[in-house]
């Protein structure tokens, strides 16, 4: 019997050990949980917004090219937001309008009204990895931030461009993400997303998306924080996609009313 | 004979040092082995200027690259159209994404299949995981053969081959290292897929797995030529020598000459490639004959009771000047190799040069001290061959006049039979059948027809051009064109999806598929389309990011280098009348590897005139008459006519290494000439007719230029088991080359000088008028 408990001990000892790292994994988690939180938090509230952006494509050779939109947000309380964006130009697309319905856990839902044939059609398709309009941003890149969208672990403390910083990693939930997993770099005073990188399924680097120029908004004495310039490099291709804000509003005139199928058509 | 130099001299007089300043040689230039590396993308045999390269770097950068590769699942039994092939199908074309450095995956299970449902535009993967029912299949097989983009591309026309296609993102520059590793792991997916879906036989082609291949292809010769050569060799001189010691000194002589090579290669940032990988084979060969030279006469002169000093100071007496003219037309021959527009053989070239005029240094200096500090014995039995080549030069002699016409009725057929052969490069021909690779392209070949792509690149120089309908029209038409020619398998046009997209905007009434009236139309379907494709299915491999620029690609049969070209210019043709406003440029693998054979042969003519030029100019001065210098310009011409004309009939195919060949095998052929027309001048300027310098030449150089002839068609010919093609055939023509030199030399040569000196036969004595001056 001393024997045996000898073992027990023994045993006990090996197994702590074994376990210690998954606790520690298991505290960086709840970490890079409460971070992620607490950045969803210091986002609340802003209403809605609506932006006037110029998005400059490049690809490998230095070849440029350009689009003009407007995005019309409305922030969501219990769902992902919901976003309006008409694509001013080129001309031959001008009059394009998009909306998007953004999810937690389901797909997004997405319909499109085409002006050449003055219909609206539902994007019925996995399309959530896919680019938006050719440029290197993906559509899930683009819609909301949630929290039940990922999985987190805290990695480390660091400093970017002279700030604090929390560096975590967020492993998508959905099985149709294009990646494996995102590192994101959060700026320690004002949760702010600084840079972004992702990976792509066999785990290789992606992307690397850097947020520049930021911007304080107030809405309702509410600090809010934009970046003036979004850039995004495929690190694969060599391609990249820069997003700029020329105007910013909040607290328009919008409601959910703006944000449906019918407006859609009078969107212009 | 000329006195030998007083460095030589004091080679032999104070061996030891000598060597030892030979083992640091050695190892400083040695040392710089370490630096080289081996490359085996197909690019290496481009130089970075090379139009058809730029054009399709210029197209890689605008477009997405098209590394790939690809699946080839062929079921033992019936089309792919059933359960197990779909389960295969849809599981490898997910696990494909895991391949190294992969940016997009094809197959029809991924495909993104459009239709209208409820006035919505529903894009869909044709398979999904768990749809491998039998309705599911049919359905399948419905929408394949109504889908131009699918039929013949990702399932061939007859359903019994299906392929997954994977795009690879290869860094720039030496991509030997991810090569190797994506190919590993797409032989891994090919195994365990085999072995979980015993019913399917799995092939790999693509422009990565060629890359493997010519690496493995270096490799196999780099493993098996090498040592086969040094086997020969070693036989070679236990033959030609009967000593232990003269044949590991040879040894040691010919592994010092490869070490120097390569070394001084690794210190002048050299790559190792499939061409130059054999540059020690043949490196090997060239010494070896310098080194019997010098150990032949050695042996002669102190079987005539020579001290073994004496023998040896005797014996670079004779060789220094025939080993050191040899040396430096050979390496004239293959320096001219620059002149090719192939940098691996030009770098093949230099290197051989190089080692080549090492060989004949350490020949004629380490090699003498290593046997002047040796033990050596010396037979002592007497020389029977002399006899035998006196007998052949009395027998030629007699019969000149029918040798004459029948050597020049056997050049004429030559001649003739050359016309047979054709340019043709086919990159995917350069591997013989042993080649796991070479099995897949001919399974490709019979079940999917070629693999021969061209892209073409329809510039409209502005946005959103290729929206335009009556651009969009041109494109169609050209589609068209392109798929209605018999030597076409398939054309990815965007025409093709364009229409789908009108149709399916209208309820997918059949009587829609075609292009949209409008270009708002024709931008908005496409922008809907783009918007609704997942990642690594978007449209940047067929549309720029200006949407100015679009892609149509047709598939080939794998053509020969001609015909490929002869069609490019036809479809250029073609498209300028068509669309006369457009610019169009053609570019791919295929189409480089198409070009470079003729410009390559364009560069060689002019390195070979060259090379002719060099040597005769050293032949002349060596032998000091203008005369026996144009008889030597004629044997030199001679066996490269023979040799092309053989080649003519067994084969008839030129290949980018064949058509250096030329000026290489020029500088090596011309040895036996010079040592032939030496000593036949030797002799008649001694007053000889010419009956009896041919028996004086006989008898003294006919040994010699079988000998060496031996020994240079046993190295080159081992080139000829490599089981890559640029190397075997180089090697094949090289031996025939070489050894109808030694037959020029020894019958037409003779019959000839018979025939020219016929006048002088008479008055015997009279020196030729040039020849005085020395």
């Amino acid at each position: 019997m001393q024997y045996l408990k000898q073992i027990n001990t023994w045993f006990l000892c090996v197994a702590v050990t074994l376990a210690a790292p998954v606790w520690a994994d298991e505290k960086s988690q709840k970490q890079g949980l409460k971070i992620a939180q607490e950045r969803k938090d210091r986002d609340r509230g802003w209403q809605n917004s609506v932006a006037e952006i110029t998005m400059i494509l490049r690809n490998a050779s230095g070849q440029e090219a350009t689009r003009e939109m407007r995005v019309d947000s409305l922030e969501m309380q219990e769902d992902g937001d919901k976003a309006l964006t008409v694509f001013e130009s080129p001309r031959d697309v001008s009059g394009t309008a998009f909306l998007s319905f953004s999810h937690a856990m389901e797909p997004d839902e997405q319909w499109i009204y085409l002006p050449a044939i003055k219909r609206v059609k539902r994007i019925a398709s996995r399309n959530k990895s896919g680019p938006f309009m050719s440029s290197e941003f993906a559509f899930e890149d683009m819609t909301s931030f949630e929290v039940e969208k990922f999985n987190y672990d805290f990695l480390r403390e660091d400093t970017y461009q002279g700030d604090k910083v929390y560096v975590i990693e967020q492993i998508p939930q959905d099985e149709f993400s294009g990646y494996s997993k995102q590192i994101v770099w959060i700026d320690q005073e004002h949760y702010r997303v600084r840079k972004v990188d992702f990976f792509d399924r066999k785990g290789d680097e992606l992307k690397t998306l850097e947020f520049e120029d930021y911007e304080s908004y107030e809405v309702d004495g509410k600090t809010f924080w934009r970046p003036k310039r979004s850039y995004m490099f495929n690190h694969q291709t060599g391609k990249s996609t820069e997003l700029i804000t020329d105007e910013l509003v909040f607290k328009q005139d919008l409601d959910e009313s703006d944000f449906d199928k019918n407006s859609l058509r009078r969107a212009r | 004979m000329q006195k030998l130099p007083e460095w030589m001299k004091w080679c032999l007089h104070s061996p030891k040092l000598a060597i030892l300043i030979f083992i640091l040689l050695c190892s400083v230039t040695g040392w710089g082995a370490q630096n080289l590396y081996f490359r085996g993308d197909y690019k290496v045999f481009f130089e970075p200027d090379n139009p058809q390269r730029k054009a399709f770097e210029d197209m890689q950068n605008i477009f997405n690259k098209s590394e790939n590769v690809s699946f080839l699942i062929v079921p033992k039994e019936d089309t792919v159209y059933q359960s197990d092939t779909f389960e295969l199908i849809y599981q490898l074309t997910e696990d494909a994404w895991q391949l190294p450095l992969s940016t997009r995956v094809e197959s029809i299970s991924n495909y993104q299949h459009t239709y209208a449902e409820d006035e919505d535009l529903v894009v869909t993967d044709l398979v999904r995981e768990g749809q491998y029912d039998s309705d599911h299949v049919n359905w399948v097989k419905n929408v394949v053969q109504s889908v131009p983009e699918i039929d013949g591309r990702l399932v061939s026309d007859t359903g019994d081959v299906a392929v997954i296609n994977a795009t690879i993102q290869l860094p720039d520059g030496d991509q030997t290292k991810e090569v190797i590793e994506i190919a590993d792991y797409a032989r891994e997916l090919q195994t365990k897929y085999e072995q979980a879906f015993p019913d399917h036989e799995i092939y790999l082609t693509g422009m990565v797995i060629m890359n493997d291949a010519f690496a493995v292809a270096a490799q196999d010769d780099a493993q098996t030529l090498i040592p086969l050569m040094f086997v020969v060799i070693t036989i070679m001189i236990a033959l030609l020598t009967r000593s232990v010691v003269a044949a590991l000194a040879t040894l040691l002589i010919v592994g010092s000459c490869i070490v120097v090579t390569m070394g001084l290669a690794g210190w002048a940032g050299i790559f190792l490639s499939t061409a130059t990988v054999n540059v020690p084979t043949m490196v090997m060969t060239l010494a070896v004959a310098d080194c019997i030279h010098v150990i032949v006469s050695f042996r002669q002169y102190a079987r005539q009771g020579m001290a073994k000093h004496e023998a040896l100071t005797e014996s670079l007496r004779v060789n220094t000047k025939p080993v050191f003219i040899t040396s430096a037309t050979t390496a004239i021959g293959f320096l001219m190799l620059n002149f090719s527009a192939v940098p691996i053989l030009s770098d093949l070239g230099n290197m051989t040069a190089v080692g080549v005029m090492f060989a004949c240094l350490f020949s004629l200096t380490v090699l003498p001290a290593i046997l002047n500090l040796a033990p050596l014995r010396v037979p002592t039995e007497a020389d029977t061959t002399h006899s035998k080549y006196l007998q052949a030069s009395e027998w030629i002699c007699r019969h000149y006049r029918r040798i004459l016409p029948i050597s020049v009725f056997v050049v004429v057929v030559a001649m003739v039979a050359s016309t047979n052969n054709v340019l043709n490069d086919i990159a995917v021909k350069y591997f013989d059948d042993s080649s796991t690779f070479r099995q897949a392209v001919n399974v490709q070949e019979e079940t999917m027809g070629g693999m021969s792509n061209i892209d073409f690149v329809i510039y409209t120089e502005q946005e959103y051009g290729v929206t335009d309908p009556d651009v969009l029209q041109k494109v169609d038409a050209f589609s068209t064109w392109l798929s209605v020619q018999p030597e076409v398998h398939h054309v990815t046009s965007f025409s093709d999806t364009m229409k789908r997209l009108n149709m399916n905007m209208n309820n997918d009434a059949p009587s829609a598929y075609r292009l949209p009236d409008t270009q708002e139309e024709a931008s908005q379907y496409l922008l809907l389309y783009e918007m609704s494709l997942p990642y690594g299915l978007d449209l940047n491999n067929q549309i720029d990011i200006n949407k100015s620029a679009v892609r149509v690609i047709a598939v080939l049969d794998n053509l020969g280098s001609n015909e490929f070209t002869e069609f490019e210019r036809r479809a250029k043709a073609q498209f300028k009348q068509l669309a006369p406003q457009l610019r169009v440029e053609a570019a791919s693998p295929p189409l480089m590897f198409a070009h470079i054979g003729a410009r390559n042969m364009k560069n060689m003519v002019w390195g070979t005139i060259l090379a002719l030029v060099l040597i005769s100019g050293l032949i002349i001065i060596a032998l000091r008459s203008w005369r026996l210098g144009l008889v030597s310009l004629m044997t030199n011409l001679i066996p490269a006519g023979i040799g092309f004309g053989v080649w003519g009939i067994l084969s008839g195919q030129i290949n980018m290494a064949l058509s250096v060949v030329l000026s290489m095998t020029m500088g090596i052929i011309v040895d036996d000439t010079v040592h032939f027309l030496s000593k036949y001048q030797l002799a008649r300027h001694r007053g000889q007719s010419v009956r009896e310098a041919v028996g004086y030449t006989f008898a003294t150089v006919g040994q010699a230029l079988v000998t060496t002839t031996i020994v240079l068609a046993a190295g080159f010919g081992i080139l000829m088991l490599s089981s890559f093609r640029l190397n075997s055939d180089m090697g094949t023509l090289t031996v025939i080359i070489i050894v109808a030199a030694l037959l020029v030399d020894l019958l037409f040569l003779p019959a000839f000088l018979m025939w020219l000196d016929r006048k002088k036969e008479q008055s015997r004595g009279e020196k030729d008028a040039i020849s005085e001056t020395n």
